[in-house]
């Protein structure tokens, strides 16, 4: 399987999922590639990610100039044919500014950059990023975002909710979803959705910042062994 | 323009400065000159009062490689092929000011030291001083500071793995915010400061050039006054988004093989740049200021000379390489402007549209060439005597210490700083260890190497006061005994240095005394000087009444995790664990926080302190580390023996249970902060061989009794829950803060 991390001026996790994607080689048949966002070629990467970070610093809204980089009209592209496309942080944020995911990404209730670890459940084991999980364990995966607080329309939230595009949901350790659970405000705890047709996939929390034993966290390893699973699978 | 010795006071410069400068050229400089000297000669440029007394530093050691003052940073060697650049730096008046783009700034200069040397930063650190948290202006500094701390390294995208945070009313006008970096680099991808080569080109490359923070570095080297908000436009803007792109710029073009040399623009900005590049390759520079990329038209030739907009670097390149140079900063979309060239005679031209504006000799401006050092005269301060009068007996043992307890831990000097750092970006780069593994020292890992770096800050500037000389000493200590407590080898320094007005003799007393104490303490450890940076000025006029801050000589340490699975940690982890305090308690509440605040007793001596008893602990801390006798290890500092086991306790939600010692003032076991305490605690399978080797050692050690599954007693009476005391503990601070 061949990913490929966008890189954007301004990205700055891109090397960390690139770690843990090399990472996956000692047991699978994995490719990595940088893909540079003045590019047009997605050099025939099985899925995208765009990772975390301030790209172009992000000084209008997250995600807002970012979406009309070359290389994204070609994720756009790409996404649209059915091609798997996952966004992490910045990127969750830009594929909603994007409009390849449902909802915003609004300021933190707090007002104030976020960084913990938080917990998270989740809601389907029924889509690429999330087979391998179990819907009834919380995992601990860590945040660290400005405007992470998710929001959609009442309309949109029905449809959201209609087709089951809930990914994650942030909860308590023991896996209740609660309000004290929610870091950000997000409207029904939403941490991660992905799109009608379930090919692209967007979350705040880092995955990739909890995949290294010796860091002490490894909770974020069912996601990516999800996608190597489901590869395979579908 | 003819200058007079009114325009040389105007800029700060002093009149022997201005006669030495005439004397330097031969003639009257012209305003630019005079510009350029008062900048370059400032005491942030030129460490004109404090060299002589940091020359006295040790700086040797097998693993430096390169000493302080040679490069932007120091360099330490990690293995044969790695280094560790890494410097702490002060950006103390701009932060009193305007907090958020003082403090933004600040970090953004300490990373363009590190990454200017070829060095990737890894890991940001920070120590930040405050006034009184119940004050309307400190929560507006402490909002504003942490606020540009976090945007700035956040979007930077270099992880903040620790730091400190006190408050203390010396702070309530002039804070203090010291930003470290480390940064890691390939030996042969080293890059140096300099410049040399007939004809090769000067760059200037990434943000063009406004006129903020125009005399900065003189702003810098003057006291606050209620006038200080005149300086505003002293004061620069940070673009985070253009450091990032300039570091990637900056790494890639090292690769390349086309650069001579490289430096940041910090203080002082293209001049600084250009005279100790110059300077450090024995050359000259032939530069048009016309051709550097204003934000603004019409800027005079002495403010894009001094304007020390932020993200910017000065390039000097092999000649014929200029189009691989342009290639790299294009792809990055940045400026990148030819400005001039290298020339033979050691002296900086500068031309503007044509015209030659000013000609001085590089060698001349800076340190340790012809910049001026002084020896300032000193006197021991008069409220010595103030502690000097102090009695321990004086002070009576409150009747219920567990009120003392809880006030302790709800002080803001002690209670978590969790509202701080969650605000910064501590995860990125997959390198901390330490968010999920409790250490004294922060971890940080060196991927595709078996060891990893251990990193702190420390100063109790409370001791200083008490004591520079042994309040320094404690400082350095301190920082040794985090990183030996986490399993770590205390490698090298790199200090921040700050303190009141030099021309003060008390205040430089001050100074001569910590760099003293700073001294013994290095060597004895073995921990060199790698650099860093020296802020006088540190006092405010209130009135016209000086109020000077506590001396903060701040210790950023490096160490080494030669084995990194090797950390040891300091929570607790098991009901039924023995707890042993190492090292000897002490009839002592001396320069406390229990004392300072509590007792409202301002003026003691600094807590008792022995160097060779430190060093000796530390060495048998790491026998008991690499032998695994121990489950965990935590020091004794801010609030003593009672805060360290509660800290101890709050991970695991473990308590503990112990006995007081009938010999000591029970205030003083629990709350007193003689140095040199380590808490530790052990399984039942250790305790044979760890009684050995504590025996062996010949340390002082006590049985305190056994960690709990909760519950907090002392000495058989039930204190509180841990869970309700981490409760306190983590929310005093925001709440403080509302």
């Amino acid at each position: 399987m061949k990913f490929g991390v966008v890189v954007f001026p301004g990205s700055n996790c891109d090397q960390d999922m690139v770690d843990v994607l090399e990472s996956l080689k000692v047991k699978h048949q994995v490719n990595v590639v940088k893909l540079w966002h003045k590019e047009h070629d997605l050099q025939n990467c099985d899925m995208v990610i765009l990772p975390g970070g301030f790209s172009y610093g992000d000084y209008l809204r997250s995600g807002a100039i970012a979406r009309f980089s070359p290389i994204m009209q070609e994720v756009i592209a790409f996404a649209g044919k059915g091609g798997l496309v996952m966004g992490v942080c910045n990127g969750f944020q830009i594929l909603c500014e994007a409009g390849l995911l449902p909802g915003a990404l609004l300021h933190n209730n707090s007002r104030k950059f976020i960084c913990k670890n938080v917990y998270i459940k989740p809601v389907t084991d029924e889509t690429y990023i999330t087979s391998k999980l179990n819907t009834n364990k919380a995992l601990k995966i860590p945040i660290a975002h400005g405007e992470g607080k998710f929001y959609a329309p009442d309309s949109e939230m029905k449809a959201i909710y209609d087709n089951g595009q809930i990914l994650f949901k942030y909860c308590d350790a023991l896996g209740n979803v609660t309000a004290e659970s929610n870091p950000n405000g997000s409207i029904d705890n939403i941490a991660g959705i992905t799109n009608k047709t379930k090919n692209v996939f967007g979350m705040m929390p880092h995955p990739e910042r909890a995949c290294d034993p010796y860091l002490a966290n490894t909770d974020g390893r069912g996601i990516f062994d999800s996608i190597l699973n489901s590869m395979a699978l579908f | 323009m003819h200058t007079t010795v009114d325009d040389a006071k105007a800029l700060g410069l002093l009149p022997e400065e201005f006669d030495k400068i005439t004397e330097i050229l031969g003639r009257n400089p012209n305003f630019t000159e005079l510009s350029i000297y008062s900048v370059m000669w400032s005491e942030h440029c030129s460490y004109k009062n404090s060299i002589t007394w940091l020359k006295t530093l040790p700086k040797d050691g097998p693993h430096m490689l390169a000493k302080a003052g040679e490069e932007n940073a120091g360099l330490v060697a990690i293995d044969d092929e790695t280094g560790c650049a890494f410097k702490i730096e002060s950006h103390n008046h701009p932060s009193a000011i305007e907090p958020y783009q003082g403090a933004a700034t600040g970090v953004g200069g300490i990373n363009r030291d590190i990454f200017t040397m070829g060095a990737r930063p890894i890991a940001q650190l920070n120590s930040l001083r405050f006034g009184n948290i119940n004050s309307d202006r400190t929560k507006w500094l402490v909002k504003g500071v942490v606020k540009g701390i976090g945007d700035y390294g956040n979007a930077f995208g270099i992880p903040t793995v620790g730091g400190e945070v006190y408050f203390d009313d010396c702070y309530n006008i002039n804070i203090l915010v010291n930003a470290m970096s480390a940064g890691i680099v390939k030996k042969n991808k080293v890059v140096s400061a300099t410049s040399y080569g007939v004809g090769n080109p000067v760059f200037i490359v990434g943000s063009a050039t406004g006129k903020d923070g125009i005399h900065g570095a003189a702003f810098a080297s003057k006291n606050i006054t209620e006038d200080s908000a005149d300086d505003l436009p002293s004061v620069q803007v940070g673009d985070p988004f253009q450091e990032k792109l300039l570091m990637e710029a900056s790494l890639e073009l090292i690769d390349t093989g086309a650069i001579i040399g490289m430096q940041d623009m910090g203080a002082a900005g293209i001049i600084c740049s250009n005279s100790e590049m110059s300077a450090k390759g024995k050359h000259g520079m032939r530069i048009d200021l016309d051709k550097v990329p204003t934000r603004q038209k019409n800027m005079k030739d002495w403010e894009i000379l001094l304007s020390e907009s932020q993200e910017r670097m000065l390039v000097v390149a092999k000649k014929g390489m200029e189009e691989t140079v342009y290639k790299v900063f294009d792809k990055w979309d940045l400026n990148c402007t030819q400005i001039g060239e290298v020339t033979a005679d050691g002296y900086l031209e500068y031309f503007m549209n044509g015209v030659q504006v000013a000609y001085v000799p590089a060698q001349s401006l800076v340190l340790g060439g012809g910049a001026p050092v002084y020896t300032r005269t000193y006197t021991a301060p008069v409220y010595l005597k103030d502690i000097e009068a102090y009695n321990i007996d004086n002070v009576t043992i409150p009747e219920d210490l567990k009120q003392v307890a809880l006030f302790l831990i709800n002080h803001p000097n002690i209670a978590s700083k969790r509202w701080v750092y969650t605000q910064y970006d501590s995860m990125v780069g997959t390198v901390n260890r330490s968010t999920n593994t409790c250490t004294d020292a922060a971890i940080v890992n060196l991927k595709d190497s078996k060891k990893a770096l251990a990193l702190t800050v420390d100063c109790n500037s409370r001791y200083v006061f008490a004591n520079p000389e042994t309040g320094c000493a404690i400082a350095v200590a301190e920082a040794a005994r985090n990183i030996t407590c986490s399993g770590g080898q205390p490698s090298a320094i790199t200090n921040c240095l700050n303190f009141g007005n030099p021309y003060d003799p008390e205040a430089y007393w001050q100074f001569v005394h910590a760099i003293k104490g700073m001294g013994k303490a290095c060597l004895k450890f073995n921990t060199p000087v790698t650099g860093g940076n020296v802020s006088f000025y540190n006092q405010s006029e209130v009135e016209n009444h000086t109020v000077p801050v506590f001396p903060t000589p701040t210790i950023g340490m490096l160490g080494i995790l030669a084995d990194k699975n090797r950390t040891m940690t300091y929570n607790f982890k098991q009901a039924g664990h023995h707890i042993y305090l190492l090292g000897s308690s002490q009839n002592c509440i001396s320069s406390s926080q229990y004392l300072a605040h509590f007792h409202q007793i301002k003026f003691s001596p600094a807590p008792y302190f022995s160097l060779d008893e430190e060093y000796d602990l530390h060495q048998l801390i790491k026998q008991l580390i690499n032998a695994d006798l121990i489950q965990s290890a935590h020091d004794c500092s801010e609030g003593g023996l009672w805060v360290a086991l509660a800290e101890s306790g709050f991970n695991n939600q473990l308590g503990f249970n112990i006995i007081t010692d009938a010999d000591i003032r029970k205030d003083a076991f629990l709350f007193g902060e003689a140095q040199g305490r380590v808490v530790v605690s052990i399984s039942p399978e250790q305790f044979d061989l760890f009684i050995e080797t504590v025996v062996a050692s010949g340390i002082d050690f006590s049985h305190l009794g056994d960690v709990t599954t909760g519950e907090i007693k002392i000495d058989g009476n039930y204190w509180t829950s841990i869970v309700d005391l981490q409760n306190q503990y983590d929310t005093a601070i925001e709440k403080a803060l509302l």
